[in-house]
């Protein structure tokens, strides 16, 4: 807490500074009435102070929070206490790591005596430290914003000065997207990596039998085999969903478009577009509450084998409807860009509205609709909530719709939900997962734009 | 040429009238209105979906704002030795209360009333009613008071509607004493074993901090490289890369961000466990690339004469943006924004991945401590197998549509309101 304690008052010192500098400024805009005497108005000035006192602080603070626990653990290990430690660098570890947490507060109760004893040093070295840090940070801003105010002057190109610091600003900022995904697939490769070399990716990418453990069977089986995951990811999101999701989202399309009038279309739009508002967890509720016990009983009445309450249909289809505003406005705007012209001239040849409609604008549209399904599976098949809560955990490989099969997504919940071990290939396998629904959610997404887009060339 | 002019001759024109041709038209027209009725049966379809939904969840929702009550008599001035009114009032009030032994005293009436086995009708917690009634009006003490406790959860449950037989002989029983009052302690609890103390407080507090720290780092970064992309990007392969990266990360599965964060803020940067920081700098990455794509649009939306207005007297291009460009384009941005935070607010998967769906019976107190949010707290109630939680959790997703609707309407309005068509 006391960090951000520190940082809101160096942001305060940053406003007061800001003050200062505004009003020196000021004084001497005042005094040089003479036109281009100060080149920059009174506010840059005021900027440029407050930068000199709020930057040097702050990237201080970056490095000192980075550097300051490995001095801390110095610090603590000079202490008497340390001496009793084990030499084994594991359990020294441990015990450090339970003495910091307590220390600071996040942990009440040691496990180990010794990292108790330990607790004392690292709670003295922890606020020597961060006391140091606060000091020095505080002068810095004291320091670095007189030598800003100082160096104020009529002349200084405090404009110029401020808009570069913005354009590095806004440069960073636009980084982030790019950094995200770099983190996104380093991340996922370095622990997918480790996954790998514990099992081979052969036996993960066609292995049948999913029954994940932590240590290899009598036989080397691992139970990794993922296939039965990707048959139940495609089963639900590429099939059933979609079975749902492309008729009723295409019918609306279409009506919305072409047959309904313009105030049944500005009402029944938003209320479909709602579909997609609503949170994937109340529809996973939904699904496993009154879905799948009326698709269950329905089953058993008619007499189908294997039917349970967690079964491949109640998620699919519930799903599907979720997809359902998506691929309606994907096929809005396919069978917009369809030039007027090829309808028009459809409909004066005599041809009715449907037959305009199957004939001309859809067999145009398709690639635009392809591009706009393939948006929607990607969607689907990354979707989470509904599968976990509706779909089940067995891994079955089983083109019944109304047994319980499970997803890529479900498996990622299920394994980084139990044990927390960071190593264990159990954990380690939801990042190789991961990973596999990255890339094909990706190529499915590079796929979908490249057709959307060689298909509005085509007509533009 | 003798024979086609033959061919013109033998020519008929085309009988419109003829049986065959009524008959074909009849069939096309048909086709034409069975289109028409699919298209329209779809929408219905859909749309019906959507009502059924809604009519599930607040038909069960509904009761879990209200609890089945049963008076109790309590003889306040026998039972604690003449405690007076003043003891209760002021700061000294919550300490000589702890003092007094609530909970013995309504075990005591409780038993007086409804015979050795009476404590088993009441919830565990529904003391703690007694307390707060004490705190607020303490002239109570005084005298002989009869106060309405919520009933144990399974008699609740075959009150509202239909339970297991035990219950539902109880209620029999007890029928004529039995009322309903609102349930208070579900806005201002947090989650609980007992489904008649859960409340929703604890977890809405969690969502309130964490968009907090989202909508914090989100919006900043996401205008500014709106503003950076639209207005100063150079056209070349760098730009592209970045363009590209947004584009994607908006169509990555959520729960490859929880992955992300789990990954990087917990396991490398060693942040902890169940913290709303930890979870609204998750969001956050997730929420950007929907601030960045709407805030370009509404960037792009303004009109170049503005900027060549601005340039022309005189304005830095840095001043052009910031004092004339992004100001037009707020209203546009904020949209999005709102959106974008909506969306965060339902999601659920990337936050069980940063545990986020431990067990938190008190409010969180700061952005480190653990939390839960909203939607993670609908997802663990769902999973409870007792009954009484099953109105708890369609409760919780009405506060949750509530909060939802309430953003819509707002970035609507705000479109309607503020966006400028040039």
């Amino acid at each position: 807490m006391t960090g951000s304690i520190l940082f809101m008052l160096i942001i305060v010192l940053g406003g007061i500074a800001w003050f200062f500098g505004r009003v020196k400024a000021s004084r001497f805009s005042a005094d040089n009435k003479k036109r281009g005497a100060v080149h920059s108005l009174p506010n840059y000035h005021g900027w440029y102070v407050a930068l000199w006192a709020i930057g040097p602080a702050l990237l201080f603070l970056m490095i000192w929070n980075m550097a300051s626990p490995a001095l801390i653990t110095d610090a603590a290990l000079t202490s008497p206490a340390a001496e009793q430690l084990p030499q084994d660098p594991f359990a020294r570890g441990a015990i450090l790591a339970e003495a910091r947490s307590i220390a600071s507060g996040q942990q009440v109760q040691a496990f180990n005596p010794l990292s108790q004893s330990m607790v004392e040093p690292y709670r003295t070295a922890i606020s020597y430290y961060r006391t140091l840090g606060m000091v020095a940070a505080l002068l810095l801003v004291f320091a670095c914003g007189a030598f800003g105010w100082l160096k104020l002057k009529p002349e200084l190109r405090a404009r110029t000065k401020i808009e570069r610091v913005t354009m590095l600003l806004l440069l960073f900022a636009s980084l982030i997207a790019t950094i995200t995904t770099i983190g996104i697939f380093v991340s996922l490769i370095f622990e997918s990596a480790r996954f790998f070399s514990m099992v081979s990716p052969i036996d993960f990418l066609f292995g049948t039998e999913w029954n994940p453990k932590a240590v290899a069977g009598p036989r080397g089986e691992t139970g990794f085999g993922a296939i039965p995951l990707f048959w139940g990811t495609v089963f639900i999101g590429a099939i059933i969903a979609m079975i749902v999701a492309i008729p009723l989202g295409l019918m609306s399309a279409i009506y919305l478009t072409q047959y309904a009038p313009p105030n049944f279309r500005a009402w029944m739009k938003p209320i479909l577009e709602v579909l997609a508002g609503v949170p994937t967890v109340v529809y996973g509720y939904f699904a496993a509450l009154t879905v799948a016990p009326a698709l269950r009983d329905f089953a058993v009445s008619i007499g189908i084998s294997g039917a349970s309450s967690e079964s491949a249909l109640a998620a699919g289809v519930v799903m599907g409807i979720m997809i359902i505003p998506f691929v309606s406005s994907m096929a809005d705007d396919s069978i917009a860009a369809v030039p007027s012209a090829m309808r028009d001239g459809s409909l004066a040849m005599g041809a009715t509205k449907s037959e305009t409609i199957k004939k001309v604008l859809i067999p145009a549209a398709l690639p635009g609709v392809v591009g706009g399904v393939l948006l929607a599976v990607s969607r689907a098949i990354g979707e989470t909530m509904i599968v976990v809560m509706a779909a089940g955990l067995a891994a079955n490989m089983t083109a019944n719709p109304f047994s319980s099969v499970t997803t890529v997504t479900t498996q990622i919940v299920k394994l980084l939900t139990g044990d927390q071990e960071f190593d264990s290939p159990k954990t380690l396998a939801a990042f190789a997962l991961g990973l596999v629904l990255f890339i094909v959610t990706l190529l499915l997404n590079l796929i979908a734009l490249r057709v959307v887009k060689k298909y509005r060339e085509a007509y533009e | 040429m003798n024979s086609s002019a033959a061919f013109v001759e033998e020519r008929n024109p085309t009988d419109w009238q003829s049986d065959a041709m009524q008959q074909r038209i009849r069939k096309r027209y048909a086709a034409e209105r069975r289109f028409k009725a699919l298209g329209i049966s779809a929408i219905i379809l859909s749309a019906g979906f959507l009502a059924f939904l809604m009519i599930v969840m607040v038909g069960n929702g509904l009761r879990g704002f209200t609890q089945t009550e049963l008076p109790v008599e309590i003889d306040f001035p026998a039972m604690t030795g003449g405690a007076t009114a003043d003891q209760f009032r002021g700061a000294n009030g919550p300490a000589n209360l702890r003092t007094l032994g609530v909970q013995d005293i309504v075990n005591t009436s409780v038993q007086i009333q409804y015979g050795e086995e009476g404590s088993e009708l009441f919830s565990a917690g529904g003391w703690q009613a007694v307390n707060q009634e004490i705190l607020k009006n303490p002239q109570i003490v005084e005298t002989k008071t009869t106060l309405y406790l919520p009933v144990e959860s399974e008699i609740d449950v075959a009150f509202k509607g239909s339970g297991s037989e035990t219950a539902e002989n109880k209620v029999a029983e007890l029928k004529d004493r039995l009322s309903t009052g609102f349930n208070w302690n579900f806005l201002t609890n947090s989650d609980a074993t007992d489904p008649m103390q859960v409340g929703i407080w604890g977890a809405l507090k969690g969502s309130l901090i964490t968009m907090f720290i989202t909508l914090l780092i989100a919006f900043p970064i996401g205008v500014l490289s709106a503003l950076y992309l639209e207005e100063y990007a150079p056209k070349n392969r760098f730009t592209d890369l970045i363009e590209v990266s947004i584009n994607n990360l908006a169509a990555v599965p959520s729960i490859i961000f929880g992955l992300l964060g789990l990954a990087v803020f917990l396991n490398l940067f060693g942040l902890p466990r169940s913290a709303a920081l930890v979870g609204g700098l998750t969001l956050a990455l997730m929420t950007m690339p929907v601030i960045v794509i709407s805030g370009r649009n509404a960037v792009k939306a303004v009109p170049p004469s503005i900027r060549e207005a601005a340039l022309g007297i005189g304005a830095s291009q840095m001043q052009v943006v910031f004092h004339h460009v992004l100001p037009l384009a707020l209203p546009g941005i904020l949209t999005g924004t709102i959106i974008g935070m909506a969306r965060a607010l339902g999601e659920t998967a990337p936050l069980l991945m940063i545990g986020m769906r431990a067990f938190i019976a008190t409010p969180p107190g700061g952005i480190v401590e653990p939390a839960t949010v909203l939607p993670v707290q609908i997802f663990l109630w769902s999973d409870e197998v007792n009954r009484g939680f099953v109105e708890k959790t369609s409760a919780a997703i009405i506060v949750l549509l509530l909060f939802l609707l309430t953003m819509n309407a707002l970035a609507i309005y705000l479109r309607n309101r503020f966006e400028t068509r040039w």
